[in-house]
């Protein structure tokens, strides 16, 4: 995990196209700037981010299942829960669904743990649409690349789940 | 269309937090009753779980933006709810 660079997912556990799931192992490294300010002498993983590490699993996943078509950007977050400190160093894995494939719109469901034990979930809603910028599409696949995610096998046809429109 | 209706207008009560008697099948979702664009997610989404389908809502916005449909057309509720049957009974066809 890069902190400073928004870099959260370290590697890809598992992919399941058909079961539309992806698992993520995200480390929190053991130093960064950002634990000087949160917070001096207890130094916490921001919940903000811990929300940024199950929308980057999620937006992976529909990236992936979407065969790198479009871009996924986050909306909403419902139902988010941080349920219990997150320190330095300890691994963070990431259970992200997808619940429904919408028009324009990916909802899924999210649940982080560390050593088995629930530590935050969300309902996560993003929104897709083309890539505003080549770079960007290319910079997903090296991100995708860097992670490990098996690129191998190619998605589900449009009719369940790909973004080619109605 | 009024079954339709009356799950829609819940559906929209319920996720916009909009008293229920200000939902008529004459109100434009965006005109009369300030649904912006994150919002209608949420209602697309309750939408198509409720019903099994998927609202086209990528053509429609494009349609829109291109002129060749009106925001009536999709988001006056009646409308709404006749596009939503017509996505239902090509489901079960």
């Amino acid at each position: 995990m890069r902190l400073e660079y928004f870099q959260m997912i370290d590697k890809v556990l598992a992919l399941d196209l058909d079961a539309r799931t992806l698992k993520t192992a995200n480390t929190v490294p053991e130093e960064s700037p950002i634990f000087e300010g949160h917070f001096p002498g207890h130094p916490l993983l921001p919940g903000v981010l811990l929300f940024e590490i199950m929308a980057q699993s999620c937006g992976m996943l529909l990236l992936r299942l979407h065969n790198y078509d479009r871009m996924a950007f986050l909306a909403s977050v419902d139902k988010g829960k941080l349920r219990t400190f997150v320190t330095p160093g300890q691994v963070i894995v990431v259970d992200a669904r997808l619940e429904h494939d919408g028009s324009g719109y990916g909802r899924l469901k999210a649940e982080g743990r560390v050593d088995g034990k629930l530590v935050c979930n969300a309902d996560i809603t993003l929104k897709t649409m083309p890539f505003p910028a080549p770079e960007l599409r290319g910079y997903l696949l090296s991100t995708a690349e860097r992670i490990g995610m098996p690129m191998g096998e190619a998605a589900a046809p449009a009719s369940s789940g790909n973004l080619s429109h109605v | 269309m009024s079954t339709t209706f009356d799950a829609v207008a819940n559906i929209i009560a319920e996720t916009c937090d909009i008293p229920r008697e200000n939902i008529t099948e004459e109100s434009h979702a965006i005109d009369d009753l300030g649904i912006d664009s994150l919002d209608f997610l949420d209602i697309a989404f309750a939408i198509d779980k409720a019903f099994g389908i998927k609202l086209p809502l990528e053509s429609w916005t494009q349609e829109v933006n291109e002129g060749k449909a009106t925001t009536e057309q999709y988001f006056v509720l009646k409308n709404l709810c006749a596009r939503i049957d017509e996505l239902i009974a090509a489901k079960t066809a």
